[in-house]
């Protein structure tokens, strides 16, 4: 067995404590103040930033760079000099005892009033204690909100463990004074588009590289880029991760940790935005005005905070015959070297595993459980059979692994009404019957206002749903493939299930080359809880699993309806190409048009997430060719094969037989 | 240590019953020649200028179990233990140590191993001679060698002798009374012709001949395949040990294969000159191992290594004798074929003759040390030393766990000696702040005449405090170097208390020398740490060659085996895990030690497949019925 299959196996049972409890009973300034020692107790004595700095200027890497981008430029390598020198010093963290303290005061009250509580896996910092003794280590949190940002910086110090430096999006550094108080908590600011740019690209990677040779502190970096919108892992983005596993290829550390953690929120900060932001409203610029604009929010309760730290995963583990390392022998360590394909792949499938044990770690809370039910239910429900339902949910997802955060020993009822009263912004009640709480629109308005109010709704209830959908999506990717088969064989519903992977790729993050593992294991979940009989090489829905199996097919079949609008708007439209903002443009008149005339359910297909998805999927199946012509990319449609992948998606045709890895 | 070639002794007086003696004075005469005429030894029939005195000019004798141990390192006479106040202490006579109280040591190796000296685990005390097998002769062939008066024999004691070199596994094998596969017989050559007629019958007979110098591989290079099924002979060349002569116009001195190292040095001092290789081993290995396994010396910077050190080659193989035709310095004339035999590992012949330089013995020598607040800085300085080619003899960085293992085998001082010690200890640690737990220290050895040495000795000191390196005197130097040749001696003590280990080597560039360092002693501890061992191994390293592109890293590797149910496999799987590190840190699969059969499984990778069907083509041409067949290298 690989060692990533270890890791998956590993026990996900973790006792949480509430570190608010404290807090609350002793004094914040007195915790700011605690005496702090850095627990790493490895060799080399720590360097200060200014080292850090010039050692990264010096380096023979940066230097190799320069002198290219001198030759290319025709500038004078003084002038490259110079720029690098401007790139590094916009970048650089500047990581200071002092602002982690008064962060941490500041933090402590904040936090105090957002949450009820702050819930720690004790066991698991215990864990990243060894591992920062051991080895660099790089945290691997998830991000869905803004309070990511420095909760885990928070919670280090309140554990006496090395402050981590962060990488952090540069409009955060356009924030005055926040942003100088962010770079002196540990964050360093990366540029959003950084393209091509070859000299920047140099100065970014040999910084983190050498925070990590040194092991200057922990480095923490989101694998999915970005904030999601959606409440959804995003696909990862290899970037950061090809440079923080550069340095283990190298020999230039023994090993490297990556702790995947999960952050999970009863209900996040931003919600309100979350929804405009799918939708394709541009997101508020992040200013100083607007984080104070912002103050109502904290009047709001938010409930609690889950932070799981998850088992740290050993890069040399990983990379066990997968990675020949003596590939870096024969070139100077210092070049620039294009990654080769198992190093890309392993980046990829490192990434991957990260995002998935991150799922694995995240708690559930009842509202998100809640919210799936609604969402199969959107003109609403009455309310104890959204409670029975959702014990139901409860029972299903426990049996699935997951972690809920149901209160013990408080009744149903109650945490039922205590999760639809914290969020009061996105169901009210009507009696017995529970419902999207949506603004109604104004009287004279257009029919697409009223679509987009409700759509604002739906994709709000949609995102707390998005929370608990990777628990079910294996296992709803098997049963539609059961709806889907035209006989029960397994090599059938094999197929269709791989077929549904590929084109879910994006959407429910997937790791690459585990289609036969993954296959069993949704196969042998079901089995386990009665749904699926499996004999003879045939698997078949036992009578009372159908009430699971559609339920997972409902579950999903909003995606499923999504990519379908798309495949058809892009096989009704005539042009030869399009780029990404035509294609937005279109598919959201297109779509608000089906909308209004009743023809199509799914609110998921205005979600500008769900259609950058859908286009990356066709790319994978070769049904959409990408080009780049002038800083511009184009997508030219193979009609026959989008045609083809609408009709296997709709049961019409059997996808292509693949070789069954694991029979 | 360096290069543990292959070794040899010298004829016994009941040896050699075939130098008649009316030649005897023919053979005194040449003896003379040696200043510097020219006498070239025929190669027919008998071994001519042999002389009975040699007998006396030997380190090592033909019955080498007389005089050195036969189940560890070196001679019987010398040897570590723990007396009754536990103080260390060598026996003997033979070194400047031997007889010195080391109080430091017991300390030291309980703390380090978790050892207790209370815990032993001793040696069967003798070979028991009923458990050798019993020899498989080839009745032919060992008529036709007594016939050519080629003394041989099938005493079990030789035969074991000649069955092993001086890894850990045949050191605890032999330990534990356990007796493998070993030689039929024993033969031992008195000259070049003698090996021209034992080739020849062998290859007649189709009979397997493995060569035997030294005995010091430490690559499995001596262990009998278990799958040959032929009478094996093992070709012992310590009788072959004469300087046939000495050519003081071009500084070269023509010298039988077979002489061991420290013989080389005594016989050219007379004349008052010098090789100047000297590889650890140089007690025990011959100059015919030093050619077939690519040795090294300590002092290559200044004299070069084997490969740069001879000028001619003579080679017995199955096809008959390959010598080149002259001495030139350098020959443009196809592919230089000293190559093929300069780390051939007795695959395809036995080295016969060999005319290597000669230097002026120095005339001046000094010891010198630096201690550097770090290893870091310590190889920085190595560098930088090695970029201004101004490296003395020789210089060797040793990490912080070998400073203070160093440090325990101080001998005991006088109260004023160590009073002056602790000032020393207080001004470096206090005063210039260095951390005892990360400070290490370089050895140095300058040598040639004066004014030259006193200059490079200013140049290397100026480069040393560049990087934070203060001048440790010379005594920590010299007591440096006087530990190589008894650090052997350590192991076995060692294994009286449950303590293996084995060091191992490599070469890498500059720029990854720190990098190979740190993964492989910790891939070391951790491999440990997986498999069980309860105590933290001793795992170390030293920086004991440079180069222009690069360094020589030896690393030592140490365990507590008390407890443990199969120590062997376990030391051989955390060896191959250390070496799998290595290679894939950037470094070689060795320096001078040698592939024997112990690194044979990653010869492919170090030099492709074609580079393996290349050395294989050359094996299949030179000796197709695998004579030879010790099967090493392919």
């Amino acid at each position: 067995m690989d060692s990533s299959a270890q890791y998956l196996m590993l026990s996900r049972r973790e006792d949480f404590r509430d570190i608010l409890e404290e807090r609350r009973t002793s004094s914040d300034l007195s915790h700011a103040l605690k005496s702090f020692t850095r627990m790493s107790s490895r060799a080399s004595p720590p360097c200060s930033v200014s080292t850090l700095n010039k050692t990264v200027l010096e380096s023979q890497h940066l230097h190799y760079i320069m002198q290219e981008v001198s030759k290319d430029t025709g500038e004078p390598l003084e002038a490259i000099r110079e720029e690098a020198a401007g790139i590094l010093e916009e970048m650089s963290q500047n990581l200071q005892l002092g602002y982690i303290r008064f962060l941490g005061f500041i933090l402590s009250k904040v936090f105090k009033r957002l949450f009820r509580k702050i819930n720690v896996n004790e066991e698991g910092l215990q864990r990243l204690q060894q591992a920062m003794q051991e080895s660099p280590v790089v945290l691997m949190p998830n991000h869905r909100s803004y309070v990511d940002f420095l909760v885990l910086s928070y919670l280090l110090f309140t554990y006496d463990l090395s402050i981590p430096v962060i990488a952090a999006g540069i409009p955060l550094m356009g924030m005055q004074l926040i942003g100088e108080i962010l770079r002196r908590s540990g964050a360093f600011f990366i540029r959003r588009s950084i393209g091509t740019d070859k000299l920047y690209w140099a100065v970014l990677s040999e910084y983190v590289k050498t925070i990590l040779r040194k092991d200057f502190a922990p480095v923490e970096f989101y694998v999915e880029g970005l904030r999601s919108r959606t409440l959804k892992s995003l696909p990862p983005k290899l970037g950061m991760m090809h440079m923080v596993l550069e340095p283990f290829f190298k020999g230039e550390v023994y090993d490297i940790s990556l702790v995947p953690i999960s952050i999970s929120y009863d209900r996040v900060v931003e919600e309100s935005l979350l929804a405009y932001e799918i939708l394709g409203v541009p997101k508020p610029k992040e200013t100083t005005m607007g984080l104070l604009k912002a103050r109502k929010v904290m009047d709001e309760d938010y409930g609690n905070m889950h932070v799981c730290f998850g088992h740290p995963l050993s890069v040399r583990d990983l990379a066990k015959g997968k990675v020949n390392r003596k590939q870096y022998n024969l070139i100077p360590r210092d070049l620039p070297m294009k990654p080769s394909e198992s190093i890309h792949a392993f980046a990829n499938t490192t990434a991957h595993l990260v995002l998935r044990l991150q799922q694995d770690n995240m708690v559930l809370s009842p509202w998100s459980l809640m919210a799936t039910i609604l969402m199969q239910n959107l003109g609403g429900i009455n309310l104890k059979l959204l409670t029975k339902q959702t014990v139901w949910l409860k029972w299903l997802v426990l049996d699935f692994g997951a972690l809920v955060d149901w209160p013990v020993q408080v009744a149903d009822s109650e945490v039922m009404s205590s999760g639809l009263s914290l969020h009061h912004s996105v169901v009210r009640c009507e009696g017995d019957q529970v419902l999207l709480a949506e603004q109604k629109p104004q009287r004279g308005a257009a029919p697409e206002e009223a679509v987009f109010r409700r759509a604002v709704a739906v994709l709000m209830c949609a995102s707390y749903r998005n929370q608990a959908l990777h628990v079910l999506a294996s296992p709803a990717m098997l049963s539609v493939a059961l709806s889907l088969a035209a006989a029960s064989s397994r090599a059938d519903i094999y197929n269709l299930y791989a077929f549904l992977r590929e084109m879910f790729y994006n959407e429910f993050i997937f790791i690459p080359d585990r289609t036969g593992q993954d296959f069993e294991e949704a196969c042998s979940l079901l089995q386990k809880c009665g749904t699926v009989q499996i004999i003879n090489q045939n698997i078949m829905v036992t009578d009372k699993g159908l009430s699971v199996t559609s339920f997972l097919t409902a579950a999903v079949e909003p995606f499923i309806d999504a990519y379908q609008v798309i495949f058809r708007y892009i096989c009704s439209r005539s042009v030869q190409e399009f780029t990404e903002k035509q294609f937005i443009s279109g598919i959201r008149t297109f779509t608000l048009n089906l909308i209004l005339t009743g023809e199509v359910k799914s609110y998921d297909v205005l979600s500008s997430e769900t259609q950058k998805n859908a286009l990356a999927s066709l790319v994978r199946l070769n049904a959409l060719t990408k080009k780049k012509r002038e800083e511009q990319t184009y997508f030219s449609p193979n009609k026959a094969a989008i045609g083809r992948t609408a009709d296997i998606l709709a049961g019409k045709i059997a996808p292509q037989a693949r070789t069954y890895s694991r029979l | 240590m360096m290069g543990r070639g292959t070794a040899v002794g010298s004829r016994s007086g009941m040896a050699s019953d075939r130098s008649g003696y009316g030649r005897q004075r023919a053979a005194r005469q040449r003896l003379e020649v040696i200043s510097g005429h020219l006498g070239r030894q025929e190669a027919s029939g008998a071994c001519e200028g042999r002389q009975a005195d040699d007998v006396h000019r030997n380190a090592v004798p033909r019955r080498r179990q007389d005089v050195l141990k036969w189940n560890g390192w070196g001679f019987r006479d010398s040897k570590f233990l723990f007396n009754k106040k536990g103080l260390a202490e060598l026996t003997g006579k033979r070194y400047q140590l031997s007889g010195t109280l080391m109080p430091g040591l017991k300390d030291w190796f309980e703390g380090t191993f978790g050892a207790n000296l209370q815990h032993r685990s001793p040696a069967v005390p003798a070979l028991n001679p009923s458990v050798v097998p019993p020899p498989n002769l080839h009745a032919a062939f060992v008529e036709a060698l007594k016939e050519a008066t080629i003394p041989c024999t099938h005493e079990p004691e030789d035969r074991v002798f000649h069955s092993h070199g001086h890894c850990l596994h045949e050191i605890f094998a032999l330990r534990e009374g356990k007796i493998g596969r070993v030689p039929d017989l024993v033969v031992w050559p008195g000259c070049h012709a003698d090996v021209v007629r034992i080739v020849e019958l062998a290859c007649q007979h189709n009979v397997c001949l493995i060569p035997y110098g030294g005995g010091t591989s430490v690559s499995s290079a001596l262990q009998c395949p278990l799958e040959e099924s032929r009478c094996i002979i093992s070709v012992d060349t310590s009788q072959m040990n004469r300087i046939l002569w000495i050519d003081e116009k071009n500084l070269t001195a023509h010298v039988e294969a077979g002489i061991i190292g420290q013989d080389l040095e005594r016989l050219l001092r007379e004349h008052g000159y010098c090789t100047g290789h000297e590889p650890d081993s140089m007690e025990f290995s011959s100059l015919g191992g030093w050619v077939a396994t690519r040795a090294s010396g300590m002092k290559k910077n200044v004299y070069g290594n084997i490969e740069d050190l001879v000028v001619h080659i003579k080679m017995v193989t199955p096809c008959g004798v390959m010598e080149k035709s002259c001495q030139g310095p350098r020959i443009s004339a196809g592919p230089d074929i000293h190559h093929f035999i300069l780390g051939s590992e007795g695959t395809l012949g036995v080295v016969t003759e060999v005319t290597l330089k000669i230097r002026p013995f120095p005339e001046y020598r000094k010891y010198g040390s630096v201690v550097f607040p770090s290893f870091e800085q310590g190889v920085s300085c190595l560098r930088e030393v090695a970029k201004q080619r101004c490296a003395p003899a020789s210089i060797r960085l040793m990490d912080n766990a070998q400073f203070h293992f160093g440090h325990a085998l101080r001998p005991q001082t006088s109260m004023f000696m160590s009073f002056l010690d602790g000032l020393k200890k207080f001004y470096i640690t206090k005063f210039k702040g260095f951390d005892p737990q990360r400070l290490c220290v370089a050895t140095l050895l300058f040598e040639g005449d004066q004014n030259h040495v006193l200059n490079q000795e200013q140049q290397v000191y100026d480069i040393a405090a560049q990087f934070g390196g203060l001048a440790a005197g010379e005594d920590n130097g010299q007591r440096g170097y006087l530990l190589t040749f008894i650090i052997a001696y350590l192991r076995d003590l060692g294994m009286e208390y449950y303590v293996i280990g084995e060091s191992f080597e490599t070469s890498v560039p500059w720029d990854r020398v720190l990098d190979l360092c740190r993964n492989v002693k910790e891939r070391i501890e951790r491999e440990c740490k997986d498999r069980g061992v309860q105590f933290p191994p001793l795992s170390t390293c030293r920086v004991t060659q440079i180069y222009d592109a690069g360094a020589c890293v030896y690393f030592y590797f140490a365990f507590n085996y008390r407890g443990l149910s199969d120590p062997m496999r376990l030391y051989e799987q955390v060896e191959h895990s250390a070496r799998e590190e290595i290679l894939a840190s950037g470094g070689s699969l060795s320096h001078h030690h040698g592939v024997g059969k112990l690194r044979k499984q990653w010869m492919q990778e170090t030099i492709s497949k074609v580079g393996l069907g290349m050395l294989r083509s050359v094996k299949e041409h030179l000796d197709p019925q695998n004579i030879f067949g010790n099967r090493n290298l392919l």
